[in-house]
């Protein structure tokens, strides 16, 4: 993913070192900013600037974690074994992404735990993409396509975002999601070869995947809180409804070529736009999930906690080898 | 009891199907920890390791698929046989239980792959030794981060020494199996396929005991329990696990996916 929430609002994410206000420095920054340039993890920033950087980062990276459970669903099931290698690899990537993005989110002077806190107390979201069901092995195809795929779109212009060590870190995540989003497809294209059941279970999945992976672009132009502010800080290059229209255009063609259709009777191209035009989104739904109430909120949340608190004990019988061993180093020196 | 062998094998394809079935099962296992370990690392780890065990069961398999000469794939002997034709060692197929009894068993089982393949280096069968070269190096590493685990687990907190203690104590009996002699065994090791697993005892426990001392856990006495896996003999986890691994193989016949 996954950086629907970009316009979500967070709590308990304003820990931190807090920058001294100073004309003469914001007016360095902005002068960066104008230029292109990239902010460092040492150089001066205003506090709101941090903040919306790690509300964003830590979203994106427990997105990132949340969303290894609905493809790990499949792992133990995937239909051959050529499959599951590379369903493995990829949910393995998804975790890689994590680890990138709360390093990236640690250089603005927030750990990993209070991260991870903030997620398991609910006071962080994480892409309501993820608390969607996947019910078939069409699911991983679809995941990969659309909403890998819809992922690409958002995260490409945050690889010249303006905090240089996120950007970096999008790079790596973008060249990883483009191979996600191919395997995804061709997944698909080789369900859509076989039998008509292989063929019904596709169009099921898109069924269901379509109106979440277009949501994940946020709300509306118009309706979007963060996005002024953000674009000002070059952390937002593209609006929401841009990207979105951009999702579609492509995949409404790959989808021809898949031979599924979207479930969307409005859904046809405008000459005059040069663009498809496509029906209403369903805000309540979107908000619905975004605010808990989706089908998988409790039991993705949950899987996180239980996954933190069963292995407590290991990460204290980490701390307490490591403990022990430099007790012992000492003692010899 | 003596040793069942419901459905024999040529010496040959028995051993290389025994490599495999154990690569499977295994990585089959580790893979249910995705999304689901201590930390973020580990996860990753885990996750890599498991596919490591896939990689190695699908050149195993298809491998076995041509001694067989049957014209069965990879898949088709990972999906489509039956309980008792799977010949992986009962170890491999206990349910992973906490993280401390998956890093137990990671140890003791990768310890024992990588003395098969370093002698399976100069296997006779040159398909065979072409894989082990590939499968040492991921054998020796999946050893080491189980082992370093090992030790810091049994080595940490009370807590985490009692049951880092409780995993090798429910573990170590099954270990018995992976030495029993076995007739195509024998046969294969004459036929310079690879070792008999029996002959590997003395080195094994050479390379596992020093980890578990420095853990500080003790080393249980070996009891007259006995397991049959390799066999074809099974616990009764092994067909809930693949029930679960088969479930589309099984019920979308033919598809190809």
């Amino acid at each position: 993913m996954y950086t629907q929430a970009l316009d979500i609002p967070q709590q308990g994410a304003d820990k931190g070192p807090k920058a001294v206000e100073n004309p003469a420095y914001q007016a360095e920054f902005d002068a960066k900013i104008d230029a292109g340039g990239y902010i460092e993890a040492k150089d001066w920033m205003p506090e709101a600037y941090r903040k919306t950087l790690v509300r964003q980062i830590s979203q994106h990276a427990h997105s990132e974690i949340v969303g290894m459970l609905p493809e790990g669903n499949w792992i133990t099931r995937a239909p051959t074994l050529k499959r599951k290698a590379i369903l493995l690899a990829k949910v393995q990537d998804e975790g890689g992404h994590g680890l990138y993005l709360y390093a990236a989110a640690e250089t603005l002077g927030v750990s990993r735990d209070e991260l991870l806190d903030a997620l398991h107390t609910g006071k962080a979201k994480y892409s309501s993409i993820f608390n969607y069901p996947t019910l078939t092995w069409a699911d991983i195809g679809v995941i990969g396509w659309l909403v890998d795929g819809a992922a690409i779109m958002n995260q490409i212009p945050l690889c010249k975002c303006s905090y240089g060590p996120y950007a970096r870190a999008m790079v790596r995540i973008c060249k990883e999601e483009s191979f996600h989003q191919r395997q995804g497809y061709d997944l698909l294209l080789t369900m859509m070869k076989g039998t008509d059941e292989q063929r019904e279970m596709v169009q099921d999945a898109v069924n269901r995947w379509w109106w979440p992976s277009i949501m994940m672009f946020g709300p509306h132009d118009k309706d979007s809180v963060h996005s002024g502010q953000s674009a000002r800080w070059g952390i937002k290059r593209i609006s929401n409804d841009d990207l979105r229209q951009k999702f579609v255009d492509a995949t409404v063609k790959q989808a021809e070529v898949l031979g599924v259709t979207m479930p969307d009777p409005a859904l046809q191209w405008n000459a005059e736009r040069g663009h498809y035009d496509y029906g209403a989104i369903d805000w309540d739904e979107f908000w619905n999930v975004v605010n808990g109430h989706g089908q998988g909120n409790v039991d993705r949340l949950a899987a996180r906690v239980k996954a933190w608190e069963d292995g407590a004990w290991v990460r204290d019988a980490a701390l307490e080898h490591e403990r022990k061993r430099a007790a012992r180093e000492d003692q010899a020196a | 009891m003596t040793t069942p062998n419901p459905a024999p094998l040529a010496a040959h394809l028995e051993y290389v199907t025994r490599l495999g079935d154990n690569a499977l099962i295994l990585g089959q296992r580790m893979s249910e920890w995705c999304g689901h370990a201590p930390v973020l690392e580990e996860d990753m780890a885990l996750g890599n390791m498991s596919l490591d065990l896939i990689g190695q069961a699908r050149m195993l398999l298809t491998h076995a698929g041509k001694l067989e000469g049957q014209g069965r794939d990879e898949d088709q002997l990972a999906f489509l046989r039956t309980e008792m034709n799977y010949r992986n060692l009962t170890l491999c197929e206990l349910p992973n239980a906490d993280f401390g009894r998956t890093m137990v068993r990671n140890f003791l089982f990768a310890s024992f792959q990588v003395l098969l393949w370093e002698r399976l280096l100069a296997s006779h069968d040159s398909e065979l030794a072409a894989i082990a070269a590939k499968s040492i190096k991921e054998a020796r590493y999946h050893a080491q981060h189980a082992g370093d685990w090992v030790v810091r687990l049994g080595d940490g907190t009370a807590e985490s020494h009692e049951r880092t203690q409780a995993a090798l104590d429910y573990l170590w009996p099954y270990t018995a199996e992976f030495f029993v002699v076995t007739p195509s065994d024998e046969a294969a090791a004459a036929a310079g396929i690879g070792p008999a697993w029996s002959e590997l005892e003395a080195a094994w426990e050479a390379a596992v005991v020093p980890v578990l001392n420095e853990a500080t856990l003790t080393v249980p006495a070996r009891t007259p329990f006995k397991s049959w896996g390799k066999f074809g003999r099974h616990s009764e986890h092994l067909g809930h696990l693949l029930s679960e691994m088969q479930y589309m193989q099984r019920t979308y016949p033919g598809a190809q996916w």
